[in-house]
């Protein structure tokens, strides 16, 4: 989700951009969007807005309604992003992205009070992008060897996601995510520790949190606060999950993704292999260096 | 509290299963699970217990206008339902559990903070039959006796310990509850919100009310109208307006909150856990004696 200034217009539901816009907001690591101009101008004050879906709000019916979409997205969603913005107006998180408000205030657990809208306005319009009309049927191509791989087949991670959406006590989300992290991320504890790198993991949140805090990269989300199913499947969680899963669920919007993950991942690799080889070379630049301080704590100690 | 046969309305097998054992006579855990019966060696079948719905101490038209019986018949009917057989069902795989009252259950289960997977469904249970009997028609007004002494003494004053209920229940992010509690350390009333399935029995307070705060509690009355009651009263139809424009989704809280506080609350059931309250815990002087 962009940055934009707030001299634009608030979004109104406009019809569907087409899938190529929305995979701008595919790319969410890329830029800060830094929105102050030159020098002697006044700064302008970063705004969050609320996007519209990439559909008609009635383009899922009937697996979920117009009238859902109205309150998940008119009242909720649209909550969430006008709180945000109040609560970060004049603070020094005003000129961040989305992803580094959710991050810094995530604060290793300990969250800060902006937190709950800013990564709730962040998973819901990932959720968003993760369901199209006629949605469903099965991933192909490297998502699907992936699944394959990690899950042992397609209807075991179909199962294992379904579980975990419908064991998810109180509100939270269920995510398909591509953990591509060393063991020690920065900003929290890793939940799955002893995991190999680079694979696909099942994870559930509760409330607010997102697999983002963990240095994952999300690749798939399901909503299962009440309120994104109470009013078409009342108590029904589990058909809710069962039809998000075979009719909603976008596939492209899960493989473009997880190719923005692997770019990402392997982009970061070489940047940690230049460090380390610069830090080495550092290292053994350095070694004479060292070996006169040795000689001096010797002196001393005689 | 627990040991109820079900209504009608709930279809769950649980209303086969009545509550006949004599606690004491259960013998070692070490049973089958899942029989209905079990031959002993005199041969006389032992009936174990399961737990069951308990009924709201109203018909589910009673709360109307504050509350549907379209809300009741979803709430009760199909979510309170719906932990009973989940909490049957889990309790058949596990026959440590057995034969436990409901709040023995749960202290069990919640097992000092780490709780074990049947704690979620047993105090969901708990506290909505707690709610169910927390409200009744026409209620809300004001407490009195004693229960309005303590909470003007540990409040200041009932307007205030209003304001800080509904603004604890405002602030509760996801799902959860609000309780008024009386903190047997302490001494004292207070206000606790918990989240998910948490109550304060856990902590070995009384609670002394409850107000369900997941958004399936609120979400039918205050989202959408339904054709169910074709006679609107202003009062609702006022609500009905409120809805329609793009507020934040937090004014249906509110709003479900202080129709809770002015139309639901019960205070004479408040009033008598409150009593029962002081045969656990002395709110009185400290008597000492004199020499």
């Amino acid at each position: 989700m962009a940055a934009t200034p707030s001299a634009t217009l608030p979004s109104t539901f406009l019809p569907c951009p087409g899938f190529r816009e929305s995979c701008r907001t595919l790319n969410w690591r890329t830029h800060k969007k830094q929105l102050v101009r030159k020098a002697g101008a006044v700064k302008v004050r970063a705004k969050f807005e609320l996007e519209p879906p990439p559909y008609p709000m009635n383009a899922l019916e009937p697996h979920m309604s117009r009238t859902t979409f109205e309150y998940h997205w008119g009242k909720h969603h649209r909550a969430y992003v006008d709180n945000l913005n109040k609560q970060i107006v004049g603070t020094e998180l005003d000129d961040l992205t989305l992803e580094d408000i959710i991050l810094v205030t995530y604060n290793r657990g300990d969250l800060l009070p902006p937190f709950n809208n800013a990564a709730q306005a962040w998973n819901h319009q990932f959720f968003w992008e993760s369901m199209k009309p006629g949605g469903g049927g099965k991933p192909s191509g490297e998502l699907l060897e992936l699944i394959n791989r990690d899950f042992g087949s397609f209807e075991a991670f179909v199962k294992e996601f379904k579980t975990a959406a419908a064991t998810q006590f109180g509100s939270g989300w269920a995510w398909l995510a591509y953990k591509a992290n060393r063991l020690d991320v920065g900003n929290a504890s890793n939940p799955h520790p002893s995991d190999e790198d680079k694979k696909l993991v099942i994870v559930k949140t509760a409330n607010a949190v997102n697999p983002l805090v963990w240095d994952y990269s999300p690749l798939l989300t399901i909503d299962v606060w009440e309120h994104a199913y109470h009013l078409d499947f009342r108590s029904r969680r589990a058909e809710y999950i069962s039809i998000f899963m075979e009719k909603l669920v976008s596939w492209e919007a899960v493989s473009s993704r997880l190719e923005a993950a692997k770019a990402q991942a392997a982009e970061r690799e070489k940047e940690e292999e230049r460090k380390r080889r610069e830090e080495e070379e550092e290292y053994q630049a350095g070694d004479e260096v060292r070996e006169m301080y040795v000689e001096s704590t010797d002196s001393e100690a005689e | 509290m627990s040991w109820c046969c079900c209504n009608s309305v709930c279809t769950s097998s649980s209303r086969q299963l009545l509550a006949t054992s004599d606690l004491s006579s259960i013998p070692s855990r070490v049973s089958n699970v899942g029989l209905k019966q079990k031959r002993s060696l005199c041969g006389v079948p032992k009936v174990f217990a399961y737990y069951g719905l308990k009924t709201p101490p109203y018909k589910l038209d009673a709360l109307e206008p504050y509350m549907s019986q379209k809300m009741l018949e979803v709430h009760w009917g199909e979510h309170h339902c719906g932990y009973v057989e989940a909490l049957n069902k889990q309790l058949e795989k596990n026959d440590m559990l057995y034969g436990c009252t409901m709040d023995e259950l749960i202290k069990v289960t919640y097992n000092n903070g780490n709780p074990l997977p049947e704690f979620g469904v047993a105090a969901q249970v708990w506290n909505h039959d707690f709610f169910w009997e927390s409200m009744k028609p026409g209620g809300g007004d004001m407490p009195k006796l004693g229960l309005l002494q303590l909470i003007e003494k540990d409040f200041g004053s009932f307007t205030n310990f209003k304001e800080k209920f509904i603004e604890a229940a405002l602030t509760l992010f996801g799902s959860g509850w609000i309780w008024l509690v009386l903190n047997r350390e302490e001494k004292r009333l207070a206000i606790i919100k918990t989240s998910n399935a948490v109550n304060p029995l856990v902590w070995n307070d009384i609670p002394l009310i409850g107000l369900d705060l997941w958004e399936h509690a609120y979400y039918l009355d205050y989202k959408v109208t339904h054709s169910s009651s074709f006679l609107l009263s202003a009062k609702r139809f006022f609500l009905m307006c409120l809805s329609l424009f793009p507020l934040f989704s937090q004014n249906d809280k509110a709003n479900y909150v202080n129709v809770f506080m002015n139309h639901l609350v019960s205070w004479d059931v408040a009033l008598g856990r409150m009593a029962r309250a002081q045969a656990f815990v002395n709110l009185g002087e400290p008597k000492i004696p004199v020499a």
